[in-house]
């Protein structure tokens, strides 16, 4: 049970961690100024709830792992965020539209976390997401419906977003042997039981931003098990190189 | 002689300022949840974020033990994430004083969601009270503030989120 706690915490803290990374891929180089501001917001927000995660996951582990062993001594098999995520920013609109297709999910899942976890940690570190979250959610799905609803250049292009990385979102509402135990145990939300009030959420969203919800066309998987896409070696090298190549290196 | 100790690092965290507020005391936003003394006679001083990624937090954990140092050898302290941080911790002495340098502070309270989602900003001017503003910018100069400029005298300003 104990390790089924480890790894949940890990997903948990994995999701932030590596979208917080790529939204910091932005940092100067934002459509606006104060587009850039927001997603370098977002992605610090993100981080600090990977490093409590993270910090709890060690602390649950009991192997002496604090949350800078975990995020930069892993390597990419180790790594169990879903694969959304890790996924290139593209262009603005993509950007948008998977950290509203995350947000929307994220949100559920911090609220259900912060309700229902009988471990307190996890519940309190989820109820402070709960607020940056939804924060990040209304910011996300405005966006998306200016997008949608704007120009028809806008429009098609944030529509072809959201086809591309549609198959990417069934991914975060699969149960396997780890959250089916957690749930069990009352810890952690049967991610399943998400999906219904996502897909409600999403389609208010896309009605109002005028575009189509996908048809379901199967659904990319692995990430829970560390089975990724070749992006995520190339955004951990990046982010681990400079503790790997100095250990333990102090600003 | 417990309650000394403890009254003695109060006063001290009191005037620990925020690093992006200075103007502000930890104690004024609400961040300081309490201080107590443990089975090892260890002062514990319990020390909230305001949000999980403010990079503040780290300096202000050091800025506390540099006060408290002089005079407290034996303490630490003890990040703790519950009950969440709110701006319903700030007093309205507090809010006055940030009117005072130029910075909106959070209207209301938390428990308005509407406010918080945006529905109905009723942020007014910290320069010339006018009520007829407008959001700049969802994120701002920090992650606990948002940008707002004025439309009756122009003025930008930093608005204090409520949440």
């Amino acid at each position: 049970m104990e390790n089924h706690l480890h790894a949940g915490l890990l997903r948990l803290g994995d999701d932030a961690l590596i979208l917080a990374q790529r939204l910091g891929e932005w940092c100067g180089h934002g459509p606006a100024l104060e587009e850039d501001i927001a997603l370098s917001n977002v992605a610090l927000d993100l981080l600090g709830q990977a490093r409590a995660f993270l910090t709890l996951a060690g602390e649950r582990e009991g192997n002496g792992r604090d949350e800078d062993a975990l995020a930069y001594f892993r390597t990419d098999r180790e790594f169990t965020n879903a694969l959304l995520v890790e996924l290139p920013n593209g262009d603005f609109g993509d950007t948008i539209m998977r950290q509203c297709l995350f947000d929307q999910f994220a949100l559920l899942r911090y609220e259900a976390l912060s309700a229902q976890s009988i471990d307190k940690e996890v519940s309190a570190i989820a109820a402070k997401a709960v607020k940056e979250v939804r924060y990040h959610a209304e910011h996300s799905s405005q966006w998306v419906i200016r997008l949608g609803d704007g120009t028809s250049e806008s429009h098609h292009r944030i529509q072809k977003s959201l086809n591309r990385l549609w198959s990417y979102t069934g991914e975060l509402f699969a149960d396997d042997a780890v959250t089916e135990s957690l749930a069990a145990d009352g810890l952690m939300p049967l991610l399943a039981n998400l999906q219904k009030p996502w897909q409600e959420a999403m389609n208010q969203i896309l009605l109002e931003a005028t575009l189509v919800m996908p048809e379901n066309s199967g659904t990319q998987t692995g990430g829970r098990s560390g089975l990724h896409t070749e992006h995520l070696s190339y955004l951990l090298a990046e982010m681990q190189v400079l503790p790997r190549t100095y250990p333990g290196a102090q600003w | 002689m417990v309650e000394e100790r403890l009254s003695r690092i109060q006063a001290c965290l009191s005037n620990v300022q925020d690093p992006e507020l200075p103007f502000l005391s930890i104690t004024e936003l609400g961040m300081i949840r309490g201080c107590e003394i443990d089975q090892n006679g260890t002062a514990v001083i319990l020390l909230t974020p305001t949000y999980s990624g403010c990079p503040a937090t780290d300096a202000i954990q050091d800025d506390i033990s540099e006060a408290v140092s002089e005079f407290e050898t034996n303490f630490r302290v003890k990040l703790v994430h519950s009950p969440a941080w709110t701006t319903d911790w700030i007093d309205n002495d507090t809010r006055e004083k940030m009117k005072r340098h130029g910075i909106a502070p959070p209207d209301g309270n938390s428990a308005d969601k509407a406010f918080l989602l945006g529905k109905e900003r009723k942020v007014s001017c910290p320069r010339c009270r006018s009520a007829n503003t407008k959001m700049i910018s969802a994120f701002g100069s920090t992650a606990c503030k948002a940008h707002f400029q004025c439309e009756s005298c122009l003025e930008p300003f930093d608005h204090f989120k409520c949440i």
